[in-house]
């Protein structure tokens, strides 16, 4: 222990020292084994004692109204933290989701709108695009055995190029898309549900989550994506294709980048080459807010969705108390920091 | 005698200069205990794996029940019922005991669900997890779903064994199992080997030490030089002459110097 003359401790050194430090380590312990177990009871808690001071602090928060409208803000990143969670968990990251999603955007509209394929095509177009670009990230870091950090930096600038090549950096205007491919628009749609307006691409985002907790947790799949980001040594031995598993977790992840770029599209109205330069970011904010371990095999699925919520409400909730909008960025970095120590902490339990 | 279950003959692996394996034999019979022991860089673990399916000899023949068999991964050789416990474990941490057990061969449900939806059969799959480690003597784990980091080394070597016990028709082969371990540790582990044989399955046991190999062991394999320079039966030689025999201090009667 410390050798600060303390005069408590001076007096009766062992008995008081002991007592506490055993009592303390108890209690600690209980909530370090039930977060343990329990790894998105952290941003839960974040979340509800959020949602309660920003609605005490500006009673419009609290609306169904307001609410809907953060569910609105965090649909597109919040597809595309899906992707990236799957990325992550495999103790991976994913530097090139939003290119690829603002890339795959430009891909529908400009099919659809200059090339005059039918929308659908175009859209399924776009989505096996996303699924070639996951297919790339994912040969370059089981064939090439590249740091995936290093693969996806180096494909995010070589998605973000392609994406300038093939717009010309041209937006496609929201009049147009209404008179030549509306359905690309589709994900933007409000409608009513008791007060609270939401988009069909709120559903998407509830929907992507949804079969990814089931894939994750219910089938053979879902475990082995669990075993190769937890220890990818093991799961070869213990005769897991760990490269497969990691090639079609890029693909998926491709795949939903590719309805993340539909949903955007809808959210933004029009189809823009320079919209969500810092997606990527805000996707890795989300997982990481919704406790998923960066090292891998750690972490439910459904903490990004709750990861998301967070950032949402308190850009909303600093907005409605008025103040500057530095302060959520602000916000934003603490919790990072907090959710990756919580994380440590909590990786630190063994027997 | 009768047939060996397992036997090679003359394997040989070269990477690059080096000869890790020089007309290696290697015979296991049914229903014993072999322990392959040998110095560091005799060459044990080259065979081992050319036995396991990690590493494909580049001369030699390996024979499972008699026919020629070759494999061409650990999965291969897994699915002729060849299981391995590396001594890392192979397990993953952070899932639980159940999901260890049936890592890469995970039991799906009947009917839609599993076929359309490939849905796990959890419950059955926890069912047999439990059965199997009750079967081993391992019942103080309480609950199947637990993540195995928060068991213990001994507990996490007694799963690892189960799964290899509960899929390992054939031969399981424990490499160090007891290096990790404490010594009550080992004495369970120890057990569960004697247990796993009594069961009728056959075991090779890679190991260092000395007293858990003249244990156990029925016969003693001795790898010196990347081949095998002898078998010797635990009765009939003391620990002193094995470690002479492996450093090469002695030659052991009737093999040529």
């Amino acid at each position: 222990m410390s050798d600060s003359p303390d005069p408590v401790v001076a007096r009766n050194p062992s008995e008081t020292v002991a007592r506490f430090e055993h009592h303390s380590r108890g209690t600690l312990d209980r909530v370090q084994h039930f977060l343990h177990r329990y790894p998105t009871m952290v941003p839960v808690i974040v979340l509800v004692l959020s949602v309660v001071a920003f609605g005490l602090i500006s009673p419009n928060f609290f609306s169904a109204f307001n609410l809907s409208l953060i569910l609105q803000q965090v649909a597109v990143v919040g597809t595309l933290a899906a992707a990236q969670s799957l990325v992550i968990l495999t103790a991976g990251i994913d530097l090139s989701v939003g290119a690829v999603m603002v890339m795959v955007s430009v891909i529908m509209g400009k099919l659809s709108v200059d090339f005059g394929i039918p929308v659908p095509f175009s859209i399924l177009i776009g989505l096996v695009c996303g699924a070639a670009t996951g297919a790339l990230n994912g040969a370059l870091v089981t064939r090439l055995k590249l740091p995936p950090f290093i693969t996806t930096l180096g494909t995010w600038n070589i998605f973000l190029a392609l994406n300038y090549y093939l717009s010309n950096r041209e937006t496609i205007r929201s009049q147009t898309l209404d008179a030549e491919a509306p359905l690309l628009k589709f994900f933007g749609e409000r409608f009513n549900l008791g007060g609270a307006v939401l988009t069909y691409g709120v559903l998407l985002m509830i929907l992507v989550f949804a079969v990814l907790w089931y894939a994750l947790y219910h089938t053979a799949w879902g475990r082995r994506v669990y075993a190769v980001g937890d220890d990818p040594e093991a799961a070869a031995l213990a005769g897991i294709q760990t490269n497969r598993v990691l090639m079609s977790v890029y693909m998926v992840s491709g795949v939903i980048c590719a309805l993340a770029a539909w949903s955007s599209i809808g959210r933004v109205g029009s189809v823009s080459p320079t919209s969500f330069f810092e997606a990527n970011l805000e996707s890795i904010t989300a997982v990481v807010i919704g406790g998923i371990s960066l090292f891998g095999g750690r972490g439910s699925i459904l903490g990004p969705l709750i990861g998301a919520l967070i950032v949402g409400v308190f850009n909303s909730g600093l907005r409605l108390a008025g103040v500057d909008v530095l302060w959520q960025l602000f916000a934003t970095g603490w919790l990072i920091i907090i959710a990756v120590a919580i994380d440590q902490w909590i990786r630190k339990i063994s027997s | 005698m009768t047939q060996p279950l397992l036997s090679a003959r003359n394997l040989v692996k070269r990477y690059g200069r080096v000869t890790a394996m020089d007309h290696a034999d290697f015979d296991l019979y049914p229903g014993e205990i072999l322990a392959v022991i040998g110095d560091n860089g005799a060459g044990k673990s080259s065979l081992i794996k050319a036995i396991s399916g990690a590493v494909q000899p580049d001369e030699g023949e390996i024979r499972l029940d008699g026919q020629p068999v070759s494999f061409a991964s650990p999965l291969e050789a897994r699915r002729a019922g060849i299981e391995t416990v590396y001594q890392t474990l192979a397990l993953s941490p952070a899932l639980s005991i159940s999901d260890n057990m049936f890592m890469g061969r995970e039991i799906k449900r009947d009917g839609i669900m599993g076929k359309w939806f490939g849905m796990l059969d959890k419950p059955a799959m926890d069912a047999f997890s439990r059965q199997k480690l009750s079967e081993l003597g391992l019942m103080t784990i309480q609950n199947i779903n637990q993540p195995v980091e928060t068991l213990s080394g001994g507990q996490r070597q007694g799963v690892a064994v189960a799964r290899a016990a509960a899929f390992g028709s054939r031969v399981i082969i424990l490499d160090e199992p007891t290096a990790a371990l404490g010594v009550k540790e080992s004495r369970r582990v120890l057990d569960l080997i004697l247990d796993v044989r009594s069961r009728g399955i056959p075991i090779v046991l890679i190991s260092h030490n000395m007293p858990h190999v003249f244990e156990v062991a029925d016969r003693i394999h001795i790898h010196r030089l990347g081949r095998r320079l002898c078998v010797i039966n635990p009765k009939e030689h003391t620990m002193s002459d094995a470690v002479a025999y492996m450093t090469g201090a002695r030659v052991p009667e009737g093999v040529a110097a």
